[in-house]
């Protein structure tokens, strides 16, 4: 026994070891890609042209940055999409909240419940597909209007189910002695069954945030002119061709050739995709914590 | 049910004068779910017509099942189907086995700050749209500049042209699109290997069963519920290649092997305004994946108990 004992200890400690380089190699293997690009952003155009910059900057500077900050598209975008992300939310919100309660009633307490659980969730086993969904928007009369971000997408089904079933598992005496006490539904719903749902509500609202900061194609389609797209659909007018956009953003602008010695397509296009990440970098901590919570409580549920 | 039979009807009215409440706090959802998503099943119908869109949903000529066939008659409906399932499959096995193995091999650091050093790292992409991530990529990957590329130079290997080149754009887009989701997908699996009873590791350390068997009688089982449901769901997904990600990466150079139904249906439809065939094509989509996914709930249902409601 003794001897086995030490054996399976030496190839435990191998296993050990080589588990943690393969480990680590795959974490660098999902950071190094941003390392490089925040690297290239924060250099000077001549060592990247020379494909000198891995990852550190070369010559660092901050003028990419600045570059970017100054030309007046992606400010205008970055306000479009936080306009976006708060309607979008609190409207997301307010029908989740709405919609939940109600179907998270018992059956004979809400007789009609099951007829209007499947009238929503048919719509996630059948979508109709983007074109039918277009010509909605534009015979809705949305086109090129913040609300065609926000409105088609106004009820998250599947977060609603989320909150739905969390709402379902609440103890049932609790509900009770709040109509006993006289208040009705709206006020059962705020005083009592919110306060106690605040982590399902948090995660659902953390979907939501990020789906709507995410979004990019809905911006592209039904917005008829840049300036109105949100920064994810800007970006993507960069990132498809960053010297294009470099070369445009220097001809409109003359106080950007001041940087044209530092910059060149490359790190300003780093710059910019590195912006775009900073909102969910920011949040990514709480988005770490609910989203697992959110994803177990959806999945595996028996 | 029984009991309202019984039920006086001053008690039935009571009963739906308190269900009204319940009843206006849906009024909302019903509306929007009406309008967008109720609305674009029916808009569906242009598929069917010779689409005018000035002249409404109904106002147009009916031609049966014409777009259909004129659509199943492009040269290139074929290819633009297999290339969706070519690169979804790939997509939905690689999407198992990753997370599945990730999470094992995670599951064996016991080290708490250590094990969330990682998961913290990994979860990150997830996070990210593809338009970002379409960005980092076309810049890593670039032929002349990319990191990826000047690595690969060490060893002598290259240029490959990993966006360009047909025979490399599906599989970049598969390991990418693994690259991006297996972190935070080992989530469910974690979640899996910590409800497996710690007493029957134990028992069969007791009897003297090494890591390699306790991790094929005990583990493996122990997370087999979790990887079938995955599975099942994930079949949901057959005809959804990834439109955000092939979208922001693609190019006329890689059409043959990397356009999937949806980029099809958006050039169609949007970028050509051939409105009522693109419809024809994302109703062709629809109503598969409507019995893929009806079929895969059920299944979900049956192996796992899993139920959406």
């Amino acid at each position: 026994m003794r001897p086995r004992k030490i054996q399976t200890s030496v190839g435990r400690k191998l296993f050990i070891a080589l588990n943690f380089a393969f480990l680590t190699f795959t974490a660098l293997l999902c950071l190094l890609p941003f390392v490089n690009l925040l690297a290239i952003s924060f250099s000077n155009k001549m060592p990247v042209v020379a494909r000198e910059v891995t990852f550190y900057p070369i010559g660092f500077n901050v003028a990419a940055y600045q570059f970017i900050l100054e030309s007046n598209a992606f400010i205008t975008a970055l306000i479009v999409s936080a306009k976006r992300t708060f309607l979008g939310v609190a409207v997301n919100l307010a029908l989740i909240i709405f919609t939940a309660y109600p179907l998270s009633k018992a059956d004979g307490e809400f007789r009609a419940r099951k007829y209007f659980s499947w009238f929503f969730v048919v719509t996630i086993l059948f979508q109709a597909g983007m074109i039918p969904m277009y010509l909605i928007v534009m015979y809705t009369g949305l086109m090129n209007s913040i609300w065609s971000l926000i409105l088609p997408g106004a009820l998250p089904v599947f977060s609603m189910l989320v909150v739905m079933n969390y709402m379902r598992s609440l103890p049932q005496e609790l509900l009770e002695a709040s109509f006993i006490d006289g208040a009705g539904h709206f006020k059962t719903l705020f005083y009592i069954v919110l306060p106690v749902s605040t982590p399902t509500i948090a995660t659902v609202a953390l979907f939501s945030l990020v789906n709507h900061w995410n979004s990019w194609f809905d911006g592209m389609i039904y917005m008829n002119t840049v300036d109105k797209y949100p920064l994810q659909s800007y970006l993507r007018t960069v990132v498809i061709n960053p010297e294009a956009f470099f070369r445009n953003a220097t001809n409109v602008s003359e106080a950007l050739s001041r940087y044209l010695g530092m910059v060149n397509a490359r790190t300003t296009n780093a710059a910019q995709l590195f912006l775009g990440m900073i909102p969910i970098l920011a949040i990514y901590p709480f988005l770490q914590k609910y989203f697992t919570t959110g994803l177990v409580m959806g999945s595996v549920k028996g | 049910m029984g009991v309202s039979k019984f039920m006086s009807r001053e008690a039935k009215r009571n009963k739906t004068l308190r269900e009204i409440p319940l009843y206006i706090m849906l009024i909302p959802g019903i509306i929007f779910v009406l309008i967008y998503s109720y609305g674009s099943m029916v808009g569906a119908v242009v598929a069917f017509q010779k689409f005018v869109p000035t002249k409404g949903l109904f106002g147009s000529e009916w031609i049966g099942f014409d777009n259909f066939k004129n659509l199943f008659s492009m040269p290139n409906m074929g290819e633009v189907i297999r290339n969706t399932i070519v690169i979804s499959l790939g997509k939905m096995f690689g999407g198992i086995i990753v997370p599945v193995v990730f999470a094992l091999l995670l599951n064996e650091i016991k080290n708490i700050g250590v094990k969330r050093a990682y998961q913290t790292i990994v979860y990150i992409p997830n996070f990210l749209s593809w338009v970002i991530l379409a960005g980092l990529f076309v810049d890593i990957l670039s032929p002349s500049t990319g990191m990826v590329n000047q690595f690969l130079e060490l060893f002598g290997v290259g240029p490959v042209f990993f966006l360009g080149d047909k025979t490399a754009y599906p599989i970049t887009m598969i390991v990418t699109e693994i690259w991006k989701g297996f972190g935070f997908g080992s989530v469910i699996y974690l979640a899996a290997l910590t409800g497996i009873d710690p007493a029957l590791y134990e028992s069969a350390e007791i009897d003297g069963a090494g890591r390699w068997k306790q991790t094929v009688h005990i583990t493996l089982p122990g997370i087999m519920t979790t990887v079938v449901l995955m599975t099942v769901l994930s079949m949901a997904n057959v005809l959804n290649g990834g439109f955000d990600q092939i979208y922001n990466t693609y190019s006329p150079a890689v059409y043959t092997t990397g356009d999937i139904l949806d980029t099809f249906v958006y050039r169609l439809g949007i970028q050509n305004a051939q409105f009522a065939l693109s419809t024809a094509a994302g109703l062709f989509k629809s109503v598969v994946s409507f019995v893929f996914i009806v079929v895969s709930y059920y299944l979900a249902d049956k192996i796992a108990g899993y139920r959406i409601y």
